[in-house]
């Protein structure tokens, strides 16, 4: 009878859920405009980037190669320098973004050789700008390198040698999907729940459910199935976006990434439920996601702003914000591709929250009106 | 008598649903106008009309002299509203809201001083004049909105089922301030649930399905309908109703 | 059992000033009754319902249903009662089928096993089963909650206002079910506002500013009236009012429909002589003076001015 009950419930909540239809397509339309929005106003094209060029060469291959990068929309060469200082310079006070240094002796290198080595020195404070110029000029260096080998027998190779100045790591990049996966699961989860429970509280319902034998735990239980799957459906989306449309893949387990995000995605349902333990309209229920939950996700979870460059007292703050860890996770499966055994400390903590809120929601949950 | 509601074939459509289908009607001065019907017979957007919330889609009216497509500022300037939601500020003091309604209406300072004055003494509120509307009981919150209601001294005060769940004591005293208004000239316009505050009416309509289905006096409408009072008049009436709210 | 629902000195106040919604109330139901809560908005009702349906907690006082408490036995209650807020509470977004099937599922019952309780109510919104509950006329969704309230067969049916805001028609038509729903032996406690409805319940407490006024038979309400009742009116009846009021003859005035009903300070065929020898004197034309019964809102005031 229990389980009939349950399946009741849980058919009830997927039709308010499925007849909502505008809240719905915000739903599932959010996950790709977010995808699509940071993938592309971050990674955008760049045009007529400054670029200097230090030619220690002097040659007829390096003025070609010059003149080849001067010719591409991509680039404007904003001049030549003389030493290495002078790019220092130029890249300091932000006057350009990346410098190619070309040794002497580069077309003797080739002839000779038929190797010949080249530096792009990018300004790396901007990951994601810094990142495409140095891809623009790879392609545009290996253009150049297929043409010369158009009629040799033994192929010529130029190895660019990049060195990304003021953040060399290249954090940032591609670091809005684990992103976005947060701040997407967080507010259907979290959201979603608070305010469905909150609704039953105010349009009198929850009144008549608590005067029924009805359990409080399954009354939860079912909210929670249908927000669980709809939270699965939006993880699948995004994935599916960042592999076919950004083209950046999952290197680790991709089955292991569905269970850390069933992990996180319980925590944010147990947040979920703890608000509308406490709050009486649905209006507040919103606030306090809104202001509680997506907020510290944006600023404290490591995805707009490095946590290593904050306050130590912020610092502290960001170790409570679940998606601070559901971010490290996604981030060590998805880009890093780690095994389990890197992150079961932050899946442990993940779980820690979700049974500690649990409890006292269940705790707290009035069999009573007040 | 001279008239001031005065309407001719008025009509709101909504797509192919028609609201309130070609009412014709007229209110005289000081006189008490029960406008009764079923949930969903029309009321309230026929009394939307009239007040200039909402445009006719086809037909005239005329309130206190003024045409309601193209007078709606001087037409709003001659009636008062009150409604059983709506009624007043619950956070602001009884004397803030008599003072905040007056200045809307474009009473002066003096003006508003005095009526309202007036006002708190006849409703028997001197203690509580400082108090916020929001702690007085359900019946005295209706009898001060239905003063400030009329405070600008209004043409007609259109009142919106205005004594739902009051007591009875102080439903009778609510209706002896429409009565004593009704004396003083203004024209009453009123919507009721309780059949006996129907009879309380000099004349009144009964709407059935957008239409208005019977319009007199209460003794002449329970002579026509062979019926001893107001409630069986109007289950004789709306009983035939297809649609509801 | 012959007491369903016992009310042993319940007080319930609200808030950090502990203002009284409900004071010292004691009252007993008898199982089978048809037991009505009379009072406006305001007066305790919905307060008393919540408590009775274990939604709240008294402050004071101890309050049973079919002999379980309403503290310690709350679950037992909750098993065997059914419940109608003032509030139409159900989902919205579910057709009429889907809302009867939740609750039938949530009270652990079918709607087909119970289905004889509530078919003659139910077959008059079946042509809308498909229909979400949202786009119900108000009549129609009263009967819809009705039905879910019934579902499960309950031993005890709680109605808070379910007739406020409701057309005359519909009213009308609800009192007929309860009488149907009372004929199956379901103890019914209803809540209204509307004093004429009054009369269709067993017995009634009158309630206001959560003081029980009285709890008798309908008939045993308007018996205890102690004075003689005079409906009259006349051609202006505003005009008749005012120097009624001011007549001190006159005990009471209030208006009743067309008329307006009157107390007199002294009784018999001499002071309704004077009244209206004196009231043509003041030039009040077709006086009609009778004497009336009074009906339960008449001795509502009543009660209301002592």
């Amino acid at each position: 009878m229990i389980n009939n009950q349950f399946l009741v419930f849980v058919k009830k909540e997927f039709a308010h859920v499925l007849r909502d239809r505008k809240t719905l397509l915000v739903l599932f339309g959010l996950p790709v405009m977010q995808i699509l929005i940071f993938g592309f106003a971050l990674t955008n094209e760049v045009k007529n980037a400054s670029i200097v060029v230090l030619d220690q060469a002097k040659d007829h291959q390096s003025q070609r190669l010059i003149g080849r990068i001067g010719a591409s929309r991509y680039f404007d060469i904003e001049g030549a320098v003389d030493d290495e200082e002078a790019i220092e310079q130029n890249l300091r006070s932000g006057k350009v973004k990346m410098a190619l240094v070309i040794p002497s002796g580069f077309s003797y290198d080739l002839a000779h050789r038929n190797k010949a080595g080249l530096r792009i020195i990018a300004d790396a404070s901007d990951p994601n700008t810094a990142n495409t110029l140095s891809n623009y000029l790879s392609s545009i260096i290996m253009d150049e390198q297929a043409e010369l080998n158009a009629n040799v027998p033994v192929p010529y190779t130029i190895i660019p040698e990049m060195r990304m100045l003021y953040n060399p790591q290249l954090k940032g990049v591609h670091n809005f999907v684990p992103g976005v996966m947060a701040l997407v699961l967080m507010l259907v989860c979290v959201m979603m729940t608070a305010i469905s429970i909150v609704r039953e509280k105010e349009t009198g319902t929850m009144e008549i459910l608590l005067v029924s034998p009805f359990k409080p735990l399954l009354v939860i239980l079912s909210k929670a199935v249908p927000y669980l799957l709809l939270s699965l459906v939006n993880v699948g989306t995004i994935l599916l976006l960042s592999v076919f449309v950004l083209d950046l893949p999952v290197n680790g387990s991709i089955l292991l990434l569905l269970a850390e995000s069933t992990m996180f995605i319980i925590t944010c349902l147990s947040i979920g439920l703890f608000i509308s333990v406490k709050a009486q309209s649905q209006q507040t229920a919103m606030l306090i996601s809104l202001m509680g939950m997506m907020l510290p996700t944006i600023l404290f979870s490591g995805f707009m702003f490095p946590i290593e460059n904050m306050p130590k007292p912020l610092q502290a703050i960001t170790n409570i914000v679940p998606s601070r860890w559901y971010y490290i996770i996604v981030k060590s499966i998805m880009i890093k591709g780690l095994g389990f055994q890197a992150i079961w400390k932050e899946t442990a903590i993940l779980a820690g929250m979700a049974v500690f809120l649990t409890l006292v929601s269940l705790k707290n949950f009035k069999i009573r009106l007040e | 008598m001279e008239t001031v509601i005065k309407t001719h074939e008025l009509t709101k459509r909504y797509g192919d649903f028609i609201a309130a289908n070609a009412i014709s009607l007229e209110v005289y001065k000081g006189e008490i106008f029960g406008f009764l019907g079923a949930n969903g017979a029309g009321k309230t957007t026929a009394m939307r009309m009239l007040c200039g919330l909402s445009t006719p889609s086809s037909g005239s009216a005329e309130i206190a002299g003024y045409d309601i497509y193209r007078q709606t500022e001087q037409v709003k300037k001659n009636i008062g509203y009150m409604s059983q939601k709506f009624s007043l500020y619950e956070d602001l003091t009884v004397m803030e809201n008599i003072r905040f309604f007056g200045g809307i209406y474009g009473l002066g300072s003096k003006d508003i001083r005095l009526k309202g004055q007036a006002l708190i003494k006849q409703l028997g509120l001197e203690s509580e004049e400082k108090k916020l509307v929001g702690s007085l009981p359900l019946g005295w919150k209706q009898k001060l909105a239905f003063s400030v209601a009329i405070l600008h001294s209004p043409k007609i005060v259109f009142l919106d089922e205005p004594t739902g769940g009051v007591d009875p004591l102080t439903r009778r005293q609510f209706w002896d301030l429409i009565y004593e208004a009704a004396d003083r000239g203004i024209t009453i316009f009123v919507t009721t649930h309780y059949m006996d505050e129907a009879e309380y009416c000099g004349r009144l309509s009964i709407m059935v399905d957008g239409n208005v289905k019977a319009l007199d006096t209460p003794s002449a409408l329970k002579e026509q309908y062979h019926a001893t009072s107001m409630d069986d008049v109007f289950y004789e009436l709306a009983r035939g109703a297809k649609r509801s709210e | 059992m012959m007491e369903a629902i016992v009310l042993d000195h319940i007080t319930k106040t609200y808030g950090k000033e502990k203002i009284p919604a409900v004071n010292d109330v004691s009252l007993t139901v008898k199982s089978g009754e048809l037991f009505g809560l009379i009072g406006p908005d305001g007066a305790g009702k919905t307060s008393i319902f919540r408590m009775l349906t274990t939604l709240l907690l008294p402050d004071k006082g101890s309050a049973s249903v079919n002999g379980h408490d309403i503290v310690r036995d709350y679950r037992q209650i909750r098993n065997t009662v059914g419940y109608m807020p003032g509030k139409f509470s159900l989902y919205q977004d579910l057709s009429v089928e889907e809302n009867l099937k939740f609750f039938a599922t949530v009270f652990g019952t079918t709607v087909e096993k119970n289905y004889d309780l509530i078919r003659e109510i139910y077959v008059q919104i079946e042509p809308f089963r498909k229909r979400r509950a949202g786009k119900l006329s108000g009549g129609m969704k009263q009967k819809l909650a009705l039905c879910c309230a019934l579902i499960h067969q309950p031993e005890v049916l709680f109605l808070d206002e379910p007739t406020t805001g409701v057309d005359p028609v519909s009213r009308k038509e609800f009192w007929e079910m309860l009488q149907r729903i009372k004929k199956k032996n379901i103890t019914i406690m209803v809540s209204t506002p509307y004093m004429d409805e009054a009369s269709q319940c067993d017995r009634i407490a009158l309630i206001q500013h959560g003081n029980i006024l009285s709890v008798e038979t309908p008939s045993a309400v308007i018996r205890a009236y102690p004075q003689q009742l005079y409906a009259i009116r006349s051609e202006d009846i505003y005009k008749l009012m005012k120097s009624l009021r001011s007549n001190p003859l006159v005990d009471s005035c209030h208006s009743f429909g067309e008329y307006l009903h009157i107390t007199l300070s002294e009784q018999g065929m001499r002071a309704e002589a004077a009244l209206l020898a004196g009231l043509a004197a003041e030039g009040h034309g077709n006086v009609v003076l009778k004497e009336i019964i009074p009906g339960i809102e008449d001795c509502f005031i009543r009660l209301l001015k002592n």
